[in-house]
């Protein structure tokens, strides 16, 4: 277990820097060939040469991309100084850099908007599993029923109709048009019922689409496993129908939705870029979006780790925990 | 090369757009009324404070003045922003020796005193100000602003190796050779080594142009000319908490989220003639969502835009419905065009520029600006009708609003005749990807030139690299950007705020250019040398003019519209009005509430 765990933890960290290495080539090196001046768009309408300077300084964009990405490797474990014209900034460990626009430091926004694209993935997720696969196993088991049709339909929807439209829909609906709900976002610590206000529609939202995703995969994976030998022979045991289901067949169920919980909640940790944006949520998205408008690359980056990092973590979770829902699955 | 397509799955999310769009605009309609001239939910009506006051004398004192916004400020360090709206609301934490006056319109536009007792004294050369500072002007902790806090704030300009961003007007007027290197490198113990400002004394402010400008007061208006006390300089992080000498102080900001100001307790009423301060606190929201903010703006949950570049399409909609009353119409002061590279041929040709003007369809580019209302009127010249010297739509010499709206295919062929391209050419136009007006004149002019026979292929590149793509000639012409879509507005209302980085050819250069016709015509540099020695505000003003009818008269430039917004105001907002001295945006300092909470 041990032995597994580090190979996974060896593995995790060697993406980890592959995507830093390719993320630092999107943004500095395409523009280069493509014979875009980098500094010069970050220093704005009138260019001065001294800016422009400084701006390459301070970014190292005249330094090969290896030289570039050590000293953020570096920056992350050991802290860094930033120097230019006389200005000088201590960055401590662990240092993610500065924002180009805003001069702040990135590690301080990460985790101040961590919490807000956390709450928005928890909450929907436990939202899309109690509805989409409740609605599964009803469907499985009503099969071909008026109920198993009206999910499926209801699912399709769902899965067909963008997040950007069932957000804009559920805005019109229930807060611009009948006053339900008022969907702007207050943080938690100034008020519980504000902040539960503010995010009930982004939860529903991305729920909608998932808890659709869940109960198709659930609907099928159940269907598959109730013609499964085991549960014929439970039912022939006599087990009570309530067991069977519950006990038996649920736990096989189980076994790909946790995958794709796993994945799916890793992705969102990341930034639910789009929820985020349609109900402004100062969550991980928003500032991912903001930073890709502006060319912000120190946080593009730190999200774009954070992300990573939150895949990885989910998908070793979810490795190890079917090995507690799926006895077969030996770590060996 | 990128040409438009209309994709399957970008018709479906049009589609989706539409519906979620006509929803909105029914969802929106909740109250207020049909209201031209005011109505029952005290809305002051239709244009009410477009170039005039509104509801002047409903204004009290206390409240929170709530902004909502799309986009943060560059930098609200005031030596580093260069949006609009952050020169006018920084104006409520920082002040300068003289600003513009608070008042309506074009008098918005004229210099008042602020710090200092009067506008400059200005020596008959036209190379030295003086200004004497007035009594009780104080930082936030009490301590008076001295003119060497003056000359410090103003250095910072030089330091863009640190402090990147602003204008820097201010540093080519007074060190034009570049010789000061800023204050952070200055080998001076004060740190005060600029050799054009003196302070002979800590109420005595004096400027030593080594060449006249006659819009030198203007540039000191501006917000980059403000005191910074040396003791609470920051450097590059000045603009997470820049230290207040105004009325109003930093409470809290977090950038992309949130900021607030509240009194600055050690400002005094009597020291201060521009600014009212009727509010208590003022806080500015931030969303991601243009159309989820034109909603909250009409629920009443703000009061106004602090971007103030317009509503977006469902919000305008919706507001122009049921809200006009609560709606402005200004001018912006943007113009919106196409600009021809000289280095792309055949644009070296005049005529072939020409023929690009007549092929033009010129309602259907205003249209695609956003129609009359929200786009503007059909822009006829190069210059904004806020300057002085502006004619607007009086001055027309290719009959762009006249006959010629809708293009002119037999003069367009004519001039293609006589430029040597009988049968046409081929061409591409550079348009920002992330402006979708912008993108949809590319194709409006893409259309229309197709009839005479010019193929224009659309290359959208990445709007945020804008500097550095059309910014760079030597990509432009290697990329062969014939036709560059662009907008440009006014640094300070007047034709060397506006045309000197565009026409002049010292502007010319190899990073960082905005002369993007690369026009390099004597006449022109001729006339801007004089305008800037020129005291005389009736000769200036003919000069603007004359520059402008020279640049027309080169067709390098094709204008859409005279851009107008269309901007939302709070019927609980009071003293409320547009001012060209921040392109036809509301007068942030001044506003005040009705019913103050």
């Amino acid at each position: 277990m041990l032995a597994y765990l580090i190979r996974r933890l060896f593995a995790a960290a060697v993406m980890l820097v592959v995507i830093i290495v390719v993320v630092f080539g999107i943004f500095f090196l395409v523009p280069k060939w493509a014979g875009v001046d980098v500094a010069t768009s970050f220093v704005g309408k009138q260019a001065d040469p001294a800016a422009v300077e400084a701006v390459a300084q301070k970014l190292k964009l005249d330094e090969p991309i290896i030289v570039q990405v050590w000293e953020f490797f570096k920056g992350l474990f050991v802290g860094r100084t930033y120097a230019g014209g006389g200005d000088v900034t201590q960055c401590s460990a662990p240092c993610f850099g500065y924002s180009f626009r805003s001069e702040q430091a990135i590690w301080p926004v990460l985790t101040d908007r961590f919490p807000v694209t956390l709450a928005l993935a928890l909450g929907a997720a436990v939202l899309w599993l109690i509805f989409g696969v409740a609605a599964g196993v009803l469907s499985a088991l009503k099969r071909g029923s008026i109920w198993d049709r009206g999910a499926m339909v209801v699912a399709l929807g769902g899965v067909s109709l963008p997040i950007y439209f069932t957000g804009l829909l559920s805005l019109a609906i229930f807060s611009y048009g009948l006053g339900w709900i008022d969907a702007q976002y207050v943080p938690l610590e100034d008020s519980f019922t504000g902040w539960l206000g503010g995010m009930i529609l982004p939860w529903i939202t991305l729920a909608f689409l998932y808890a659709a995703m869940y109960a198709r995969i659930t609907r099928a994976t159940m269907l598959e496993i109730l013609g499964e030998d085991y549960i014929r022979t439970a039912r022939a045991k006599g087990l009570k129908e309530q067991t069977v289901i519950g006990k038996h067949a649920m736990r096989s169920t189980m076994t790909p939705i946790l995958t794709m919980l796993g994945m799916d909640l890793g992705a969102l940790i990341g930034g639910a870029i789009l929820t985020e944006t349609t109900f402004s949520l100062p969550g991980l998205g928003q500032a991912v979006l903001q930073a890709i408008k502006n060319q912000d690359l120190p946080i593009i980056l730190g999200v774009t780790l954070i992300t990573s990092l939150a895949v990885l973590l989910a998908n070793l979770l979810v490795d190890v925990l079917y090995a507690v829902i799926d006895p077969r699955v030996r770590l060996a | 090369m990128t040409t438009q397509r209309t994709s399957g799955r970008r018709k479906q999310a049009m589609a989706a757009a539409a519906v979620v769009a006509a929803l909105l605009t029914t969802a929106a309609c909740g109250g207020g009324g049909n209201d031209n001239e005011g109505s029952k939910d005290g809305a002051a009506g239709f244009n009410a404070a477009n170039n005039k006051v509104a509801q002047a004398s409903l204004a009290k004192k206390g409240g929170t003045l709530k902004f909502a916004g799309a986009q943060d400020a560059d930098s609200w360090d005031t030596t580093r922003g260069y949006y609009g709206f952050m020169w006018n609301f920084a104006r409520y934490y920082s002040r300068q020796l003289v600003t513009n006056k608070t008042e309506p319109g074009a008098a918005g536009a004229e210099i008042t005193p602020d710090l200092a007792t009067s506008t400059a004294k200005i020596s008959p050369d036209g190379k030295t100000y003086t200004y004497t500072l007035r009594d009780g002007i104080t930082w936030e902790d009490g301590k008076p602003i001295t003119s060497k806090d003056i000359k410090y704030g103003i250095e910072r300009v030089w330091a863009q190796d640190v402090l990147s961003g602003g204008p820097v007007y201010l540093k080519d007027m007074l060190d034009p050779k570049g010789e000061y290197q800023g204050p952070y490198k200055d080998k001076s113990a004060d740190k005060l080594g600029l050799k054009a400002i003196e302070t002979p004394d800590d109420k005595t402010i004096v400027f030593k142009l080594p060449q006249a400008n006659s819009d030198f007061e203007e540039v000191l208006a501006l917000v980059s000319a403000s005191p910074v006390r040396q003791d609470k300089d920051t450097k590059s992080k000045y603009g997470l908490r820049p230290f207040s000498s105004g009325p109003y102080k930093f409470e809290s900001y977090d950038p992309g989220k949130s900021l607030t100001l509240v009194r600055n307790t050690e400002w005094k009423q009597d020291s201060d003639p521009v600014r009212k301060a009727y509010p208590d606190k003022i806080t500015v929201n931030f969303f991601t969502n243009a159309n989820d903010l034109d909603q909250r703006l009409i629920k009443g949950d703000f009061h106004l835009d602090i971007n103030q570049t317009g509503m977006s399409p469902q919000g305008r909609t919706a507001a122009l419905k049921q809200h006009k009353g609560n709606l402005d119409n200004p001018v912006s002061g943007y113009i919106r065009y196409a600009v021809f590279p000289q280095s792309v041929k055949p644009f070296d040709n005049i005529e072939c520029r020409k023929a690009v003007i007549y092929g033009a369809d010129h309602v259907s580019l205003q249209t695609a600006r956003g129609g009359p209302v929200a786009g503007g009127d059909i822009g006829t010249n190069m210059l904004p009708p806020s300057v002085p010297g502006a004619e607007g739509q009086k001055y027309d010499p290719y009959e762009l609003a006249g006959a010629d709206k809708n293009g002119n295919v037999a003069k367009a062929k004519e001039a293609l005749k006589a430029c040597g391209q009988p049968n046409g050419f081929k061409t591409t136009i550079a348009v920002r990807n992330n402006k979708p007006a912008e993108v949809a004149t590319a194709e409006s002019l893409q259309a229309s030139l197709k009839k005479v026979g010019i193929t224009a292929d659309i290359e959208q590149y990445d709007g945020s690299q804008t500097t550095g793509i059309i910014g760079s000639p030597a990509n432009v012409k290697k990329k062969g950007f014939g036709i560059i879509i662009m907008g440009w507005g006014p640094d300070f209302p007047t034709v060397q705020g506006f045309g000197l980085p565009l026409w002049d050819s010292k502007y010319i250069l190899d990073s960082g250019n905005s002369n993007y016709a690369l026009i390099n015509d004597k006449a022109i540099d001729g006339l801007f040398d004089s305008y800037v020695k020129e005291l005389d505000d009736a000769k200036k003003t003919q000069i603007a003019t004359d520059i402008n009818h020279k640049v027309m008269e080169g067709g390098y430039y094709l204008p859409f519209v005279f851009e107008k917004f269309i901007n939302w105001r709070s019927s609980d907002l009071a003293n409320v009005y547009t001012t060209d001295g921040y392109s036809g945006m509301y007068d942030f300092i001044n506003l005040g509430l009705k019913s103050p909470k």
